[in-house]
């Protein structure tokens, strides 16, 4: 089972308590923005097998957004953070990069 | 077979509606023993007799069905289940009896029904699958079946959380589990037996020097009186999952006579840091000839009926092993005054000490007699020379394969250890969780005794648990074992089983590699092998050992098939407690909600709420009869409406007025204070989401109305772009749906109603269509809103919750006093459909603002939340289909149907649109109904052909504006 702690409320909860809400640190393109830019905010999505940046919500909880880094093989979670982020905070990279040296995701390593 | 020893007092039960005796402490499994029943199941497939084959979770032949009626439970091993006074116990897959079953005709039948049977036979006609070819083979190759009818028994799920959790409670589990309670940690001991010990309490082994039973009981009171340790015994865990779960089954009432406020079962979810898996090993049985005749056992369940049951399952018993352990099953029922002869496959085996009994080395058991029960045992001797040997009871041992189940259930492959020829599980194939004992492929006691210590140590350090210095272990015998000789079947040329629950014989999976399935998982699926309830237990290694043999390639290079949870039967009841009838979901109950039903109304969902569907008054003998008279009551004087179930989304602060110009595609901003506005809310993929009215209470004051049915969607959506897209904003809100009761009063005769109610003008100076602001009810502040669902002139009162009950009683008797009274969700479809109104039906995801001809709401002054997608060419092309009005010009339409031009075949290919919400007006007459039609708007005035190929319907309709009643919107306004 999945475990995540919400950055928000600090209720560390099991995964049915959560919503997963897709890739995390994406730009938003709104009016105006190039048919490439658009396409890869609307569509482009990583799907690696390893470290990865998510969107949770604390459903059953205080309903708040919040981003989560964690191993999409092992499922163990690195850390969350805030959703008014547009990267990861040093401390969760750390993190990351204690248990997975050298990884890399998108423009962050 | 016979009681030897008394183990307990007598409980009286009965199997096949005949009663029997047992003990205190049998299973039914040794309580049909000791009653000397031999046959008690009908294989799967070939419908043989069968007897009892183990002593516990593994049982592939003696599946019974407890209890009757309601709550009779199938396909329970009759191994595992405990007897108690009354148990009612039946055997199963046979007709007309278990000693006469008119199928066992199958078993003549087997040169046709080997693997692949069914695939080949059952392929065409494909029309002949539904009727004749699955009722048959339901019928004839089956187990239990449930009874059909409710269960109202009850189940329960929990939570459990531990520092270690022991699993299995033989000699490595205890010294595991000690050396927790010692260490100070919270300590979960899991065992799948009734009583705790492991082999301890099935062997008459001894510890310092004692019996091992002293030993067993003086751990358990030690763990039992630990505060920090929970035993729970009669728990299989089922399942290694993610972050350190666990799932098991506690079987909580099963042994006892029902009771209807214990659970059957409970669920449970155990949280472990660290884990110690102690299950041991399962003894592997041998194929020859016939080798499932009743009175064929595992060498190692012999010796456990003799000395935890006191039941000799023979009195001339062979024993057939290729290792030293059946030795001891051996002595022992000789001890017992049993005639044992002991066959060994080893050429250079030379008899056990003290063993009085014919001793026989190099040699196999080749066949068997005794259709109803083993009657004889052919011996194969090391010369070729053959005999003949009366047995009644035949003691397999092929071998122990470690019981790694769990280790497996992360996707970890075992790894096959020669020495030992077993699969051993690999350290790290579930995150925190050890192994220790014979699970781990060490199989002498002190082994186990040694391995439980040691690793619940190692698993305790790392958890920085200080550690007492490690106690002492009991003394264990001297035990030298040698070599086993790998056998895994003895040459011949009857069938010879594998998997004796599905029927599985060496020759079907020397079949399934002839036709190239020689891949094991191929195999697997081929011949069902390992499928059934015991998920092949027994005979996973044996089958793969014997497919190894016919594709020419060593085990290792065979692999072994993907071992999933759960690792024994579990019932849905228990993974689904809590979750039936009421407890399903969650209900949300209006403020009228009693009263409602007070007045007959039949409530619907709408989600997870319940509101009234009609009103119906005496007389009435058909929904439709209320529903047109509640029409007219919103058409021609008044009716109310509860509408508290709108979501409402309380939104404030100096940006409130930014942030909905954001998630809105029209202007919030520029809206004036005691103001209304319709706003449409899109997708980033410029789809629509919702709509709904959102009134501006203040300068940094709004609040918003969404639909019933994307409440929670919204407020979902707009907690995300408040915090992923507007940071920076000094806005705030929160869902104040269940903080009021909100009712429509809509009707020619709302203003008059509600003039009475306030005593105010309301005149339209004042209160202009979409005005709002608060109003007073005597000492109640509540909030009014001039909006109308209906089209005609209306209002939305709110007041704080708890006076909704009180509001809804005040306005139903003054609606009546004017010729009105309250409508249900029927006629608010009814009026919404006749003014073109949308709802969900029509918004449904897929449909554009475009579509639904509001592109003019979309500002092009503005970013929004979709308007970049909103405005790509490829959502407002031509041959879109568009929202349009519909009027049937014969019959009735149906939500659902499709449009055809007409005169054009009703195919796929030449589908135009379809229907999304239909009524019958009693305003205009007519059925009427919104859809969604290929360049819609342009086809005004057009019949088409409205199809449904499901419900048989094929009518004519006129294309028509969605708007049918008032369309210039007159009566709304004043
Ligand atoms: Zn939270």
């Amino acid at each position: 089972m999945l475990y995540l702690e919400c950055p928000y409320c600090g209720v560390k909860g099991e995964e049915t308590e959560f919503h997963a809400g897709g890739e995390a640190h994406l730009k938003r393109f709104g009016p105006g923005s190039s048919d490439q830019e658009f396409e890869s905010y609307l569509f482009a999505r990583e799907n690696p097998k390893g470290v990865h940046f998510e969107r949770w919500r604390h459903v059953n909880g205080c309903g708040k957004w919040f981003h989560a880094a964690r191993c999409t093989a092992s499922l163990e979670v690195f850390g969350t953070y805030s959703a008014q982020t547009t990267e990861p905070p040093k401390a969760i990279k750390d993190a990351i990069s204690a248990k997975r040296p050298g990884w890399r995701w998108r423009d962050f390593s | 077979m016979m009681r030897i020893r008394d183990i307990g007092p007598a409980v009286s039960f009965t199997w096949d509606g005949k009663r029997l005796q047992g003990q205190v402490g049998d299973t039914l499994a040794s309580a049909l023993l000791a009653n000397g029943q031999r046959v008690v199941a009908r294989s799967f497939k070939y419908h043989r007799p069968r007897g009892i084959f183990t002593v516990g979770s593994a049982e592939p032949n003696a599946l019974v069905t407890i209890g009757s009626g309601a709550a009779q439970d199938p396909n329970i091993r009759a191994t595992v289940q405990e007897i108690y006074p009354g148990l009612e116990a039946r055997s199963q897959n046979r007709w007309p009896s278990l000693g006469f079953d008119i199928l066992a005709i199958n078993d003549l039948a087997s040169p046709f029904l080997s693997a692949g049977f069914y695939y080949k036979t059952f392929m065409w006609p494909r029309s002949f699958w539904e009727k004749l070819y699955e009722p048959f083979i339901r019928r004839a190759a089956g187990i239990g079946a449930l009874s059909g009818q409710h269960n109202a028994d009850h189940y329960e799920k929990a939570f459990a959380f531990c520092d270690l959790l022991v699993i299995g409670s033989g000699p490595a589990g205890l010294a595991a589990a000690l050396e927790g309670a010692r260490a100070g940690a919270r300590v979960i001991l899991a065992e799948d037996d009734a009583r705790m010990g492991g082999r301890l309490i099935c062997d008459n082994a001894l510890l310092n020097d004692a019996a091992a039973g002293d030993w067993v009981d003086a751990a358990l009171a030690e763990l039992a009186a630990a505060p920090n340790v929970t035993l729970m015994p009669r728990t299989a865990v089922t399942g290694a999952y993610d972050g350190g779960t666990f799932g098991a089954i506690e079987r909580v009432g099963l042994h006892l006579p029902h009771q209807p406020e214990l659970p059957r079962e409970t669920f449970w979810r155990i949280s472990a840091r660290r884990a110690i898996l102690a299950t041991g090993a399962i003894e592997r049985p041998i194929a020859f000839a016939n080798n499932d005749r009743p009175g064929v056992m595992m060498a190692s369940a012999l010796r456990s009926y003799l000395h935890r049951y006191g039941v000799a399952a023979g009195q001339q018993v062979v024993i057939f092993t290729n290792n030293d352990d059946a030795y001891a099953s051996a002595r022992d029922l000789e001890g017992a005054g049993v005639q044992v002869t002991l066959v060994d496959a080893r050429a250079d085996a030379v008899a056990p000490a003290g063993f009085a009994g014919r001793f026989i080395a190099g040699a196999q058991v080749c066949d068997t007699r005794g259709r109803m029960g083993l009657r004889a045992v052919q011996l194969r001797h090391g010369d070729g020379r053959t005999e003949w040997t009366r047995a009644d009871c035949l003691g397999l041992s092929g071998g122990w394969n470690p019981s790694l189940h769990l280790a497996c259930h992360m996707n970890g492959k075992p790894q096959w250890d020669e020495g030992l020829s077993a699969f051993l599980p690999v350290p790290g194939m579930v995150p925190g969780l050890d192994y220790a004992g014979a699970a781990n492929g060490q199989y002498d006691t002190a082994a186990c005794l040694a391995a439980g210590q040691t690793r619940a140590r190692a698993a305790l350090g790392d958890l920085g648990l200080s550690l007492p210095a490690a106690a002492d272990l009991p003394k264990t015998p001297q035990a030298a074992a040698r070599p086993m000789l790998p056998l895994w079947q003895v040459p011949g040329k009857s069938r010879a089983w594998l998997d004796f629950q599905n029927d599985v014989t060496t020759k079907d999976v020397a079949l399934a590699a002839r036709e190239n399935y020689t891949s094991v998982e191929h195999m697997k699926r081929y011949t069902t092998q390992g499928m059934a309830p015991d998920q092949g237990k027994n005979s996973n290694v044996n089958a793969l050992a014997v497919l190894a043999d016919v594709t020419g390639r060593s085990i290792a290079q065979t692999g072994i098939t993907t071992y999933r949870p759960p690792f024994v039967p579990v019932s849905l009841a228990a993974l689904g407690a809590g979750a039936q009838g009421a407890g399903f979901a969650p209900q949300r109950f209006t403020t009228s909600d009693a009263a409602s039903r007070a007045m007959g109304a039949p409530m619907i969902e709408a989600g997870l709420w319940y509101r009234p569907s009609y009103f119906p008054q005496a007389g009435e003998t058909h929904w439709r009869q209320s529903c047109d008279r509640e029409v007219g009551y919103v058409r021609n004087a008044v009716g109310i409406a509860d509408v508290s179930t709108l979501g409402k989304i309380d939104i404030q602060g100096p940006d409130a007025g930014a942030f909905l110009d954001f998630v809105y595609t029209n202007m919030f901003s520029t809206l004036p204070v005691g103001r209304v506005r319709y706003g449409l809310m899109l997708r980033e993929d410029g789809h629509v989401m919702d709509d709904g009215t959102t009134a501006r209470l203040g300068p940094d004051h709004y609040l918003m109305t969404t639909t019933t049915a994307a409440a929670a969607q919204v407020m979902k959506h707009l907690d995300f772009v408040r915090q992923a897209h507007c940071a920076q904003m000094q806005v705030a809100f929160t869902s104040v749906t269940e903080e009021w009761a909100q009712f429509a009063i809509a009707g020619p005769k709302a203003r008059g109603l509600l003039q009475q109610l306030t005593g105010q003008a309301l005149d339209g100076a004042d209160w202009p269509f979409m005005a709002c602001g608060p109003i007073a009810l005597g000492d109640v502040q509540g909030r009014l809103f001039r909006i109308s669902f209906s089209g005609e002139m209306g209002f939305e009162l709110a007041v704080p919750a708890r006076f909704g009950a009180a509001l809804f009683d005040r306005l139903c008797d003054m609606a009546r006093d004017l010729g009105g009274g309250p409508y249900g969700m029927e006629a608010l479809n009814v009026l919404r459909i006749e003014k073109g109104f949308i709802t969900h039906a029509e918004i449904h995801g897929r449909v554009t603002g475009f579509d639904i001809g509001m592109q003019g709401m979309l500002s092009r002054k503005k970013d929004f939340i979709g308007k970049a997608a909103a405005s790509r060419p490829g959502l407002l092309e031509d041959g879109r289909e568009l929202l349009v009005g519909l009027r049937a010009t014969n019959g009735s339409l149906i939500a659902g149907a499709r449009l055809f031009t007409q005169g054009s075949d009703a195919v796929r290919t030449a589908d135009q649109g379809y229907i999304t919400s239909v009524a019958y007006s009693p305003t205009l007459d007519a059925s009427i109904g919104l859809g969604f039609l290929r360049n819609g708007r342009a086809r005004m005035g057009e019949v088409i052909r409205v199809k449904d190929h499901l419900r048989g319907v094929d009518i004519l309709a006129e294309v028509c504006n969605p708007v049918f009643f008032d369309p210039e919107g007159g009566r709304a306004r004043d």
